[in-house]
């Protein structure tokens, strides 16, 4: 009798004993991710601030006036406050990385003093100049050093609680890739001279207004199903399911889609009108057999044929074997910059793979533009004069205050950079610079 | 020393010469027939990029990617050569380009394969024009060539020639979308893949576009990291799963929902509704429903 109660408390010990264990695991488990979560964040963080922070100081090297200049600086001071924190973040206590925290805090205090400066009274040396372009490159080389090593740590799923024991056992011979990563960035920082002290679419109002565009009846499910029919450019009567939007959506929108074993599409339309909001076409993509050239054509054809009018190409990019492009609309000569659409092309077959309009419909309406008050020549002496100025247009863009103006639209080259830079076309207002990128180093090619 | 040994060395020499001749046709990758526009990649962009560095227009990398750079320089070439200046590089372009320009495409494309920091201009040796990567990553940034081992050069030469037999055709530079990394993408296309694999592809794209609303919006962080990792906001990012390996489906969803795609129409939350465990989440104003997730403001 005694035995078989000491049994049954024994059993009961263990079973108990175990799922204690279990939920202490699932616990430490649970934080142990939260912690490299935090990590992981702030790492993230860092490398993409960094990136940004690059690029502001090179859009700052091409701005000519003040009142741009000053919250562009303010702007470079606070991405660097901000890396600064993330770098506090991480785990690398152990790791000699003052170098780039002074290197940081250098440009936050020179951007800081300038941008409270008058610059007006008081504008850039060439000596500061100077120092903004060297802040440049080397920023320049500590991104490509840290995005290298994001890439790898991403690649090969690399654990910050790993660096952090890595760090904390001092274990020499460890060959950490984000340890070395690091270490590289520190010394590329000690190396430098001790002198030192953006949606993808520029003009895309910000949504907060209602659809400008859509016009029409309402039409009913039959007939969205049947212009939908007509978008994917199918015939038979497939099984194409069709839903409403909720009272959450800033438009009624019908959904509809299909699925037919290798090939699954999405449409939105309004329900006012039929306009085709989004459309998105999945299939495996082949290999490419026409240019992005060829893949231009079909798309200006299919926007044409669903009379998107005046519509002019502004961007056009290859990625794998899918040609993405981006048009704007032109109204007598002057591009608007918010009226876009864009468009997928498979560059295997040409079929149309996707077409956004949400900016189009957003947006689009028959503007009142004035006739500019400068002309080019007077607009060209607001631009930064080291900018070699290459293409000009007049455009419509959306302001800071979100405002609609005339610009002047220049594309000019400084250094190696291309920037587009918007003028207004009344006062000479310093509207908008953007240095324009698009591309990058192929980190898994290297 | 006699007469007879110098005869034989300058045989042997021209011998030489011919094979490299041989070995060095100017003419290997000729452009095929497609007009070359700004965003193109590959093979015709690597030669149209070699070609116009070779008369000087072109004084960026030779990475495959007609991006901004190779834009002004063919525009440039076209306004000094008479041509209309479209950017364009199309039949009469390319040919005039051809008549003006040489271009070893057996060379380039070694260097490329072998990852070399290399030039193309004319008038200067080949061999002068390129470093490789590895034994330049020390200090670095000291410029071009520079060099002095012209004994060398020859036979630098043949050796990479010899090499060009395995050369994979990659391009050293990839198309971005304005203001992203290669990294951003993919660290939204692990969120994307964690949070919505078993979705159809709107779905995913709906996914990724409502990470960058958030981005957006000014009641969340300001960068993708941010967003992603703020607690509580994922649960593939709470339990783990966004560090599964990403498959291309979600990648491709992510450069669709940057490039403007919003099948959510401006949404900021969504949710299952079979796992959904908070009320809060169902006051929200339902836009609509994609797959399994709920999307609202």
């Amino acid at each position: 009798m005694l035995r078989w109660i000491a049994i049954i408390v024994l059993a009961v010990g263990v079973a108990g004993t175990a799922a204690w264990g279990y939920m202490e695991h699932q616990e430490k488990n649970a934080i142990l991710i939260q912690a490299e979560n935090t990590y992981q964040r702030a790492f993230h963080e860092l490398t993409y601030n960094i990136d940004l922070m690059h690029d502001k100081i090179g859009t700052a090297i091409a701005m000519n006036s003040r009142e741009r200049l000053s919250p562009q600086l303010a702007e470079i001071w606070r991405l660097t406050s901000d890396s600064l924190s993330n770098v506090g973040q991480l785990p690398l206590t152990l790791l000699p990385f003052n170098k780039t925290e002074e290197f940081l805090s250098d440009i936050g205090e020179f951007t800081y003093r300038t941008a409270i400066r008058d610059l007006k009274k008081d504008p850039l040396s060439d000596k500061e100049l100077e120092t903004l372009e060297n802040l440049y490159t080397q920023a320049g080389e500590i991104k490509d050093e840290l995005r290298q090593v994001q890439h790898t740590a991403m690649e090969n799923n690399l654990r910050w609680m790993d660096v952090q024991l890595a760090l904390a056992t001092e274990d020499e011979k460890a060959d950490n890739t984000i340890i070395d990563g690091f270490k590289t960035v520190e010394k590329k920082i000690e190396g430098f001279a001790e002198g030192n002290i953006d949606s993808s679419i520029s003009g895309t109002s910000s949504e907060d207004h209602k659809y400008e565009n859509v016009t029409g009846t309402k039409i009913d499910e039959e007939k969205a199903l049947e212009y939908s029919r007509d978008l994917f450019n199918i015939k038979q009567k497939q099984d194409l399911r069709i839903t409403g939007t909720g009272d959450g959506a800033d438009i009624p929108l019908y959904s509809i889609s299909y699925n037919d074993g290798d090939k699954s599409a999405y449409l939105d339309l309004t329900q006012q009108g039929g306009h085709p909001i989004t459309l998105l076409v999945d299939r495996a993509v082949k290999e490419k057999t026409i240019s992005l050239n060829d893949g231009f054509k079909k798309a200006e054809e299919y926007i044409e044929k669903h009379k998107f009018e005046d519509m002019e190409l502004l961007n056009s990019s290859e990625y794998g074997n899918v040609g993405i492009y981006t048009f704007i609309y032109n109204q007598n000569g002057v591009r608007v910059f918010s009226d876009a659409i864009e468009v997928k092309v498979a560059l295997d077959n040409g079929d149309i793979l996707g077409l956004t309009a949400n900016n189009y419909y957003l947006n689009h309406h028959k503007r009142e533009i004035p006739e500019p008050t400068l002309s080019s020549e007077e607009a060209r002496d607001f631009v930064n004069p080291n900018v070699d100025i290459q293409e000009e247009y007049l455009a419509v863009i959306s302001n800071d205050l979100g405002e609609e103006v005339l610009t002047y639209e220049f594309l000019g080259i400084l250094g190696d950079d291309t920037y587009r830079i918007f003028i207004n076309a009344k006062d000479g207002t310093e509207e908008k610079v953007e240095k324009l990128n698009g591309k990058e180093i192929n980190y898994a090619g290297i | 020393m006699t007469i007879k040994k110098h005869i034989f060395i300058i045989i042997i020499c021209l011998v030489a010469i011919g094979l490299q001749e041989t070995y060095n046709p100017n003419e290997v990758d000729a452009f095929t027939n497609q007009i070359i526009q700004r965003g193109s990649t590959g093979d015709d962009v690597i030669e149209l990029q070699a070609r116009l560095q070779y008369i000087g227009y072109y004084k960026g990398k030779i990475d495959g990617v007609f991006g901004w750079g190779t834009y002004w320089a063919l525009r440039n070439f076209q306004k000094d050569f008479g041509l209309d200046i479209d950017g364009l590089a199309g039949l009469k372009t390319r040919q005039k380009l051809v008549d003006a320009s040489k271009f070893d495409g057996k060379w380039v494309h070694t260097q490329i394969a072998q990852g070399n920091d290399f030039t193309y201009y004319g008038g200067t040796p080949l061999s002068e024009q390129t470093r490789s990567k590895k034994s330049s990553s020390g200090k670095g940034s000291s410029g071009g060539g520079g060099k002095a081992a012209p004994p060398q050069q020859g036979a630098q030469n043949t050796a990479n020639n010899n090499n060009e037999a395995k050369t994979e055709r990659t391009t050293t530079a990839v198309n971005v979308p304005q203001g992203f990394s290669q990294n951003d993408i993919d660290l939204m296309a692990n969120a994307v893949h964690g949070e919505a694999r078993g979705e159809p592809y709107e779905g995913q794209v709906a996914v990724a576009a409502v990470i960058l609303n958030r981005v957006e919006s000014s009641s969340f962080p300001n960068t993708v990291a941010g967003v992603i990792f703020e607690p509580r906001a994922f649960t593939a990012v709470a339990d783990g799963q966004i560090w599964l390996t990403p498959n291309e489906k979600a990648k491709e969803a992510v450069l669709d929902a940057i490039n403007g795609w919003d099948p959510t129409g401006n949404a900021i939350y969504y949710f299952n509704p079979d796992t959904a465990t908070s009320s809060w989440i169902w006051g929200r104003p339902q836009i609509k429903r994609i797959g399994k997730h709920i999307f609202c403001k």
